[in-house]
Protein backbone atom coordinates (compact mmCIF):
# COMPACT_ATOMS: atom_id res chain seq x y z
CA UNK A 1 0.00 0.00 0.00
CA UNK A 2 2.61 2.49 0.53
CA UNK A 3 4.59 2.08 -2.91
CA UNK A 4 0.71 2.91 -4.24
CA UNK A 5 0.83 6.02 -1.79
CA UNK A 6 3.94 7.38 -3.29
CA UNK A 7 3.37 6.65 -7.02
CA UNK A 8 -0.89 7.55 -6.86
CA UNK A 9 -0.73 9.92 -3.84
CA UNK A 10 -3.49 10.17 -2.26
CA UNK A 11 -5.86 8.49 -4.85
CA UNK A 12 -4.00 5.23 -4.19
CA UNK A 13 -5.79 4.94 -0.50
CA UNK A 14 -9.00 2.55 -0.62
CA UNK A 15 -12.14 2.46 1.34
CA UNK A 16 -11.84 0.71 4.95
CA UNK A 17 -13.69 1.66 8.14
CA UNK A 18 -11.43 4.45 8.88
CA UNK A 19 -11.90 6.06 5.84
CA UNK A 20 -15.13 5.63 5.49
CA UNK A 21 -15.34 7.73 8.52
CA UNK A 22 -13.15 10.32 7.58
CA UNK A 23 -15.14 11.02 4.57
CA UNK A 24 -18.18 11.58 6.46
CA UNK A 25 -16.09 13.96 8.77
CA UNK A 26 -14.30 15.34 5.75
CA UNK A 27 -17.73 16.19 4.31
CA UNK A 28 -19.62 17.31 7.24
CA UNK A 29 -17.49 20.08 7.53
CA UNK A 30 -16.75 20.74 3.78
CA UNK A 31 -20.46 21.37 3.87
CA UNK A 32 -20.47 23.33 6.75
CA UNK A 33 -17.90 25.73 5.63
CA UNK A 34 -17.99 26.19 2.13
CA UNK A 35 -16.52 29.74 1.05
CA UNK A 36 -18.43 31.19 -1.95
CA UNK A 37 -16.17 33.30 -4.10
CA UNK A 38 -17.55 36.78 -5.22
CA UNK A 39 -18.88 36.29 -9.00
CA UNK A 40 -21.86 39.06 -8.79
CA UNK A 41 -22.19 39.92 -12.44
CA UNK A 42 -24.99 41.41 -12.79
CA UNK A 43 -28.53 41.94 -11.28
CA UNK A 44 -28.40 38.57 -9.26
CA UNK A 45 -25.24 39.72 -7.40
CA UNK A 46 -27.97 42.17 -5.50
CA UNK A 47 -30.33 38.98 -4.71
CA UNK A 48 -27.12 36.88 -3.73
CA UNK A 49 -25.98 39.79 -1.25
CA UNK A 50 -29.63 39.89 0.22
CA UNK A 51 -28.88 36.33 1.14
CA UNK A 52 -25.70 37.26 2.58
CA UNK A 53 -27.95 39.86 4.79
CA UNK A 54 -29.76 39.37 8.01
CA UNK A 55 -33.01 38.36 7.04
CA UNK A 56 -31.57 34.76 5.00
CA UNK A 57 -28.21 35.29 7.14
CA UNK A 58 -26.02 32.86 4.58
CA UNK A 59 -23.95 32.79 8.35
CA UNK A 60 -25.79 30.36 9.74
CA UNK A 61 -24.82 27.88 6.86
CA UNK A 62 -21.27 29.24 7.25
CA UNK A 63 -20.97 30.62 4.31
CA UNK A 64 -20.94 34.42 4.77
CA UNK A 65 -17.57 35.35 3.84
CA UNK A 66 -17.48 35.92 0.54
CA UNK A 67 -14.21 35.93 -0.96
CA UNK A 68 -12.04 38.19 -2.89
CA UNK A 69 -9.46 35.55 -2.96
CA UNK A 70 -10.14 32.35 -5.30
CA UNK A 71 -7.38 30.90 -3.50
CA UNK A 72 -9.58 30.80 -0.12
CA UNK A 73 -13.05 30.28 -1.94
CA UNK A 74 -14.54 26.94 -2.26
CA UNK A 75 -18.12 27.32 -3.91
CA UNK A 76 -18.46 29.93 -7.58
CA UNK A 77 -21.65 31.47 -7.25
CA UNK A 78 -22.09 32.86 -10.98
CA UNK A 79 -24.70 35.31 -10.68
CA UNK A 80 -25.39 37.25 -13.78
CA UNK A 81 -25.04 36.96 -17.41
CA UNK A 82 -21.50 35.84 -18.57
CA UNK A 83 -20.32 37.57 -21.51
CA UNK A 84 -17.96 36.37 -24.24
CA UNK A 85 -15.07 38.71 -23.26
CA UNK A 86 -15.76 37.92 -19.33
CA UNK A 87 -15.73 34.02 -19.84
CA UNK A 88 -11.90 33.95 -19.62
CA UNK A 89 -11.81 35.92 -16.81
CA UNK A 90 -14.24 33.47 -15.25
CA UNK A 91 -12.30 30.24 -15.83
CA UNK A 92 -9.16 31.84 -14.72
CA UNK A 93 -10.79 32.68 -11.32
CA UNK A 94 -12.70 28.74 -11.31
CA UNK A 95 -8.85 27.39 -12.17
CA UNK A 96 -7.17 29.14 -9.44
CA UNK A 97 -9.59 28.20 -6.83
CA UNK A 98 -8.44 25.01 -4.33
CA UNK A 99 -9.63 21.58 -4.71
CA UNK A 100 -12.51 20.70 -4.03
CA UNK A 101 -14.46 23.46 -5.68
CA UNK A 102 -17.90 23.75 -6.85
CA UNK A 103 -19.89 26.14 -9.03
CA UNK A 104 -23.82 27.10 -8.62
CA UNK A 105 -25.06 28.94 -11.42
CA UNK A 106 -27.32 31.57 -10.61
CA UNK A 107 -30.10 32.74 -12.58
CA UNK A 108 -31.22 31.63 -15.66
CA UNK A 109 -28.57 34.13 -17.80
CA UNK A 110 -25.61 32.16 -16.12
CA UNK A 111 -27.69 28.68 -16.64
CA UNK A 112 -28.92 29.30 -20.23
CA UNK A 113 -27.89 32.92 -21.32
CA UNK A 114 -31.80 33.72 -20.30
CA UNK A 115 -33.29 36.02 -22.45
CA UNK A 116 -29.79 37.14 -23.88
CA UNK A 117 -29.96 34.76 -27.04
CA UNK A 118 -27.22 36.88 -28.85
CA UNK A 119 -23.54 36.48 -29.99
CA UNK A 120 -22.53 38.48 -27.03
CA UNK A 121 -23.74 36.35 -24.10
CA UNK A 122 -22.31 32.43 -23.16
CA UNK A 123 -25.30 30.85 -23.20
CA UNK A 124 -24.72 28.46 -20.21
CA UNK A 125 -21.69 28.99 -17.82
CA UNK A 126 -21.32 25.26 -17.76
CA UNK A 127 -19.81 25.63 -21.48
CA UNK A 128 -16.79 27.03 -19.66
CA UNK A 129 -16.65 25.51 -15.74
CA UNK A 130 -18.76 22.24 -14.50
CA UNK A 131 -21.80 23.43 -12.93
CA UNK A 132 -23.25 21.44 -10.03
CA UNK A 133 -26.53 22.92 -9.00
CA UNK A 134 -28.70 25.32 -11.44
CA UNK A 135 -30.88 28.22 -9.56
CA UNK A 136 -33.39 28.93 -12.19
CA UNK A 137 -35.52 32.74 -12.06
CA UNK A 138 -34.68 36.06 -13.35
CA UNK A 139 -33.25 36.49 -11.00
CA UNK A 140 -33.49 33.81 -8.01
CA UNK A 141 -34.63 35.27 -4.62
CA UNK A 142 -33.05 34.72 -1.98
CA UNK A 143 -34.58 31.54 -0.77
CA UNK A 144 -33.77 30.24 -4.36
CA UNK A 145 -30.52 30.74 -3.87
CA UNK A 146 -30.96 29.14 -0.61
CA UNK A 147 -32.66 26.06 -1.97
CA UNK A 148 -29.43 26.13 -4.27
CA UNK A 149 -27.18 26.09 -1.54
CA UNK A 150 -29.04 23.77 0.02
CA UNK A 151 -29.18 21.26 -2.90
CA UNK A 152 -25.06 21.97 -3.43
CA UNK A 153 -24.48 21.08 0.51
CA UNK A 154 -26.64 17.78 0.20
CA UNK A 155 -24.47 16.90 -2.56
CA UNK A 156 -20.79 17.89 -0.49
CA UNK A 157 -22.02 15.32 2.17
CA UNK A 158 -23.11 12.53 -0.47
CA UNK A 159 -19.78 13.26 -2.45
CA UNK A 160 -16.86 11.14 -2.46
CA UNK A 161 -13.64 12.61 -1.13
CA UNK A 162 -11.19 11.89 -4.18
CA UNK A 163 -13.30 12.03 -6.77
CA UNK A 164 -14.94 14.79 -8.07
CA UNK A 165 -17.87 14.68 -10.90
CA UNK A 166 -17.28 14.90 -14.26
CA UNK A 167 -18.79 17.86 -16.40
CA UNK A 168 -21.31 17.70 -19.31
CA UNK A 169 -20.20 20.81 -20.68
CA UNK A 170 -24.62 21.31 -21.40
CA UNK A 171 -23.30 18.19 -23.71
CA UNK A 172 -22.07 20.32 -26.21
CA UNK A 173 -19.48 18.07 -28.38
CA UNK A 174 -16.96 20.29 -30.62
CA UNK A 175 -15.58 18.45 -34.06
CA UNK A 176 -11.79 19.35 -33.67
CA UNK A 177 -10.18 19.32 -36.76
CA UNK A 178 -6.60 20.34 -37.49
CA UNK A 179 -6.36 19.46 -41.43
CA UNK A 180 -3.86 16.52 -41.12
CA UNK A 181 -5.45 13.43 -39.97
CA UNK A 182 -9.28 12.91 -39.06
CA UNK A 183 -11.39 15.39 -36.94
CA UNK A 184 -11.63 14.10 -33.05
CA UNK A 185 -14.87 15.02 -31.34
CA UNK A 186 -13.73 16.49 -27.58
CA UNK A 187 -16.73 16.81 -25.41
CA UNK A 188 -16.77 20.24 -23.84
CA UNK A 189 -17.62 18.20 -20.78
CA UNK A 190 -14.15 17.53 -17.61
CA UNK A 191 -12.88 14.21 -17.78
CA UNK B 1 -20.35 63.08 19.43
CA UNK B 2 -22.02 61.35 16.25
CA UNK B 3 -20.57 57.83 16.79
CA UNK B 4 -22.80 57.63 20.16
CA UNK B 5 -25.76 57.96 18.14
CA UNK B 6 -24.28 55.17 16.45
CA UNK B 7 -24.45 52.86 19.50
CA UNK B 8 -27.84 54.20 20.03
CA UNK B 9 -29.63 52.42 16.99
CA UNK B 10 -27.38 49.20 18.32
CA UNK B 11 -29.25 49.59 21.62
CA UNK B 12 -32.83 50.77 20.22
CA UNK B 13 -32.68 47.26 18.27
CA UNK B 14 -31.46 45.04 20.99
CA UNK B 15 -34.65 43.91 21.94
CA UNK B 16 -36.52 43.95 18.65
CA UNK B 17 -35.63 39.86 18.19
CA UNK B 18 -34.20 38.29 15.29
CA UNK B 19 -35.53 39.29 11.62
CA UNK B 20 -33.97 35.94 10.08
CA UNK B 21 -36.18 33.22 8.49
CA UNK B 22 -34.77 30.21 9.02
CA UNK B 23 -35.32 29.37 5.72
CA UNK B 24 -33.80 25.64 5.09
CA UNK B 25 -35.09 24.31 1.75
CA UNK B 26 -37.01 21.61 4.08
CA UNK B 27 -33.22 19.90 4.01
CA UNK B 28 -32.40 20.47 7.93
CA UNK B 29 -29.62 18.76 8.95
CA UNK B 30 -28.72 17.02 12.49
CA UNK B 31 -27.81 19.10 15.06
CA UNK B 32 -29.42 22.07 13.15
CA UNK B 33 -32.89 24.00 14.50
CA UNK B 34 -35.85 22.51 14.23
CA UNK B 35 -37.71 21.70 11.29
CA UNK B 36 -40.82 24.07 12.51
CA UNK B 37 -38.64 27.18 11.87
CA UNK B 38 -37.92 26.26 8.58
CA UNK B 39 -39.99 28.93 6.76
CA UNK B 40 -40.74 30.80 4.09
CA UNK B 41 -41.00 34.43 4.10
CA UNK B 42 -44.83 35.14 2.45
CA UNK B 43 -44.56 35.90 -1.27
CA UNK B 44 -45.92 39.42 -2.52
CA UNK B 45 -49.81 38.93 -4.02
CA UNK B 46 -48.77 39.10 -7.19
CA UNK B 47 -45.42 36.95 -7.28
CA UNK B 48 -44.64 35.13 -10.28
CA UNK B 49 -43.69 31.22 -9.63
CA UNK B 50 -43.38 28.16 -11.96
CA UNK B 51 -46.20 27.40 -13.62
CA UNK B 52 -49.16 24.90 -14.43
CA UNK B 53 -50.94 23.73 -17.19
CA UNK B 54 -54.80 23.60 -16.21
CA UNK B 55 -57.82 21.65 -16.25
CA UNK B 56 -61.72 21.87 -16.78
CA UNK B 57 -63.46 20.82 -14.10
CA UNK B 58 -64.50 17.55 -15.94
CA UNK B 59 -60.38 16.88 -16.65
CA UNK B 60 -60.36 18.03 -20.18
CA UNK B 61 -57.14 20.35 -20.69
CA UNK B 62 -57.57 24.20 -21.24
CA UNK B 63 -54.53 23.94 -23.82
CA UNK B 64 -55.53 24.51 -27.49
CA UNK B 65 -51.93 24.19 -28.69
CA UNK B 66 -52.05 27.99 -30.35
CA UNK B 67 -48.48 28.48 -29.75
CA UNK B 68 -49.14 31.94 -28.86
CA UNK B 69 -47.43 31.88 -25.59
CA UNK B 70 -44.53 30.83 -27.30
CA UNK B 71 -44.89 33.41 -29.28
CA UNK B 72 -44.96 36.06 -27.00
CA UNK B 73 -41.93 34.12 -24.70
CA UNK B 74 -39.20 36.67 -24.86
CA UNK B 75 -36.75 34.42 -23.56
CA UNK B 76 -38.14 31.95 -26.18
CA UNK B 77 -38.39 29.43 -23.32
CA UNK B 78 -41.55 27.77 -24.38
CA UNK B 79 -41.94 24.75 -27.10
CA UNK B 80 -45.49 23.83 -27.57
CA UNK B 81 -46.78 22.26 -30.46
CA UNK B 82 -50.56 21.46 -31.38
CA UNK B 83 -52.06 18.15 -32.78
CA UNK B 84 -55.86 17.61 -33.92
CA UNK B 85 -57.94 15.94 -31.39
CA UNK B 86 -58.75 12.81 -31.73
CA UNK B 87 -62.24 12.06 -31.95
CA UNK B 88 -62.63 9.29 -30.16
CA UNK B 89 -60.60 10.61 -27.04
CA UNK B 90 -60.51 14.19 -27.16
CA UNK B 91 -57.97 15.75 -24.80
CA UNK B 92 -59.46 19.38 -25.02
CA UNK B 93 -62.84 20.60 -25.66
CA UNK B 94 -61.83 22.69 -29.01
CA UNK B 95 -60.84 21.49 -32.10
CA UNK B 96 -56.87 21.38 -31.46
CA UNK B 97 -55.12 20.11 -28.27
CA UNK B 98 -51.27 21.20 -27.21
CA UNK B 99 -49.48 17.68 -27.54
CA UNK B 100 -46.01 19.12 -26.59
CA UNK B 101 -45.65 21.44 -23.90
CA UNK B 102 -42.29 22.14 -22.78
CA UNK B 103 -40.84 25.25 -20.78
CA UNK B 104 -37.67 25.27 -20.23
CA UNK B 105 -36.69 26.73 -16.32
CA UNK B 106 -33.29 27.60 -17.30
CA UNK B 107 -34.72 30.55 -19.75
CA UNK B 108 -37.32 31.52 -18.04
CA UNK B 109 -37.61 34.93 -17.03
CA UNK B 110 -41.36 34.49 -14.96
CA UNK B 111 -42.63 37.69 -16.69
CA UNK B 112 -45.80 36.26 -16.99
CA UNK B 113 -46.60 37.23 -20.66
CA UNK B 114 -47.39 33.76 -21.54
CA UNK B 115 -50.47 33.44 -18.85
CA UNK B 116 -51.48 36.99 -20.43
CA UNK B 117 -51.44 35.53 -24.10
CA UNK B 118 -52.99 32.73 -22.95
CA UNK B 119 -57.24 32.63 -24.58
CA UNK B 120 -58.18 30.02 -22.71
CA UNK B 121 -55.91 30.71 -19.25
CA UNK B 122 -54.60 27.11 -19.93
CA UNK B 123 -51.59 28.60 -18.46
CA UNK B 124 -51.10 29.85 -15.54
CA UNK B 125 -48.52 30.58 -12.34
CA UNK B 126 -48.60 29.72 -9.23
CA UNK B 127 -46.09 31.30 -6.29
CA UNK B 128 -43.48 28.64 -5.88
CA UNK B 129 -39.91 29.91 -6.07
CA UNK B 130 -38.03 27.53 -4.61
CA UNK B 131 -36.57 25.03 -6.59
CA UNK B 132 -33.21 24.07 -8.35
CA UNK B 133 -31.53 21.27 -10.30
CA UNK B 134 -28.73 19.00 -10.61
CA UNK B 135 -28.60 19.30 -13.96
CA UNK B 136 -30.14 20.64 -17.38
CA UNK B 137 -32.57 17.93 -17.87
CA UNK B 138 -34.66 18.49 -14.58
CA UNK B 139 -34.97 21.95 -16.02
CA UNK B 140 -37.11 21.36 -18.72
CA UNK B 141 -40.86 20.50 -17.57
CA UNK B 142 -42.40 18.61 -20.18
CA UNK B 143 -46.38 18.52 -20.40
CA UNK B 144 -46.71 15.45 -17.86
CA UNK B 145 -45.27 17.74 -15.19
CA UNK B 146 -46.64 20.94 -15.56
CA UNK B 147 -50.54 19.19 -15.84
CA UNK B 148 -52.31 19.70 -12.59
CA UNK B 149 -53.36 16.58 -11.52
CA UNK B 150 -56.63 14.75 -11.10
CA UNK B 151 -57.54 16.80 -8.23
CA UNK B 152 -56.67 19.83 -9.94
CA UNK B 153 -53.49 20.72 -8.19
CA UNK B 154 -49.97 21.41 -9.25
CA UNK B 155 -47.24 18.32 -8.96
CA UNK B 156 -45.25 18.77 -6.88
CA UNK B 157 -41.80 17.72 -8.01
CA UNK B 158 -38.80 16.25 -5.71
CA UNK B 159 -36.49 19.57 -6.46
CA UNK B 160 -38.81 21.67 -5.33
CA UNK B 161 -39.48 22.87 -1.94
CA UNK B 162 -43.71 22.83 -1.81
CA UNK B 163 -45.11 23.45 2.13
CA UNK B 164 -48.90 22.52 2.67
CA UNK B 165 -51.33 25.16 1.02
CA UNK B 166 -48.94 26.77 -1.22
CA UNK B 167 -50.64 24.90 -4.09
CA UNK B 168 -53.31 27.41 -2.96
CA UNK B 169 -52.16 30.49 -4.33
CA UNK B 170 -51.59 31.48 -8.10
CA UNK B 171 -50.67 35.13 -9.05
CA UNK B 172 -52.86 38.11 -10.38
CA UNK B 173 -51.80 39.26 -13.69
CA UNK B 174 -52.76 42.45 -16.42
CA UNK B 175 -55.18 41.04 -18.71
CA UNK B 176 -53.33 41.91 -22.43
CA UNK B 177 -57.86 42.14 -23.87
CA UNK B 178 -60.86 43.13 -22.05
CA UNK B 179 -62.55 40.14 -20.54
CA UNK B 180 -65.89 39.66 -22.01
CA UNK B 181 -64.83 42.19 -24.47
CA UNK B 182 -65.58 45.34 -23.03
CA UNK B 183 -63.56 47.84 -23.69
CA UNK B 184 -64.17 49.90 -20.21
CA UNK B 185 -61.83 47.00 -18.46
CA UNK B 186 -59.22 47.27 -21.47
CA UNK B 187 -55.56 47.28 -19.57
CA UNK B 188 -57.29 47.12 -16.24
CA UNK B 189 -55.56 45.14 -13.78
CA UNK B 190 -58.47 42.44 -13.66
CA UNK B 191 -57.63 39.17 -11.15
CA UNK B 192 -58.05 36.56 -13.15
CA UNK B 193 -56.85 33.68 -10.57
CA UNK B 194 -57.79 30.52 -12.39
CA UNK B 195 -55.33 27.83 -10.71
CA UNK B 196 -56.17 23.83 -11.60
CA UNK B 197 -59.87 23.76 -11.26
CA UNK B 198 -61.74 26.86 -11.20
CA UNK B 199 -60.61 29.90 -9.68
CA UNK B 200 -59.35 31.06 -6.59
CA UNK B 201 -60.26 34.09 -4.71
CA UNK B 202 -58.28 36.89 -5.06
CA UNK B 203 -55.69 37.62 -2.29
CA UNK B 204 -54.61 41.39 -0.83
CA UNK B 205 -54.20 43.70 -3.36
CA UNK B 206 -54.76 41.29 -6.54
CA UNK B 207 -58.28 42.89 -7.28
CA UNK B 208 -58.08 46.10 -8.42
CA UNK B 209 -60.74 46.86 -7.04
CA UNK B 210 -60.18 45.04 -2.98
CA UNK B 211 -63.78 44.20 -2.23
CA UNK B 212 -62.50 43.11 1.46
CA UNK B 213 -58.66 43.38 2.93
CA UNK B 214 -57.69 40.29 3.59
CA UNK B 215 -55.76 40.27 7.04
CA UNK B 216 -53.74 37.66 5.99
CA UNK B 217 -52.73 36.87 2.89
CA UNK B 218 -50.74 33.84 3.58
CA UNK B 219 -52.96 32.61 6.69
CA UNK B 220 -54.27 28.75 6.45
CA UNK B 221 -57.72 30.11 5.89
CA UNK B 222 -57.44 29.34 1.94
CA UNK B 223 -59.26 26.36 1.70
CA UNK B 224 -61.94 27.41 -0.27
CA UNK B 225 -60.19 24.88 -3.10
CA UNK B 226 -61.82 24.97 -6.13
CA UNK B 227 -64.47 27.45 -5.37
CA UNK B 228 -66.40 30.36 -7.63
CA UNK B 229 -67.12 28.15 -10.50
Amino acid sequence: MLDNLQENGLGAIEHNFVTGKLEDLVNWSRARSSWPATFGLACCAIEMMATGGSHYDLARLGMEVFRASPRQADVMIVAGRVSQKMSPVLRQIYDQMMEPKWVISMGVCASSGGMFNNYAIVQGVDQIVPVDIYAPGCPPGPETLLHAIHTLHEKIESGELMNRKAGTGAGIVVEQRDGQGESHLISLGRK
Amino acid sequence: MGYLEGFGVTFRKWGEGVTTKQYRAGKAKDGEAPAETDQKRPKPPRAHGRHVLNRYEDGMEKCIGCELCAGVCPAKCIYVRGAENPPEDPKSPGERFGFIYEINYLRCIHCDLCVEACPTEAITETKLFEFSFTNRDDAIYTKDELLVGEDGRPQFLPWEDWRPGEDQFTSGWMRATAPGGRADYENRVAWSGELGYGVRAPEAGQAHEDPEPVEDSHGDDHDDHGGHH
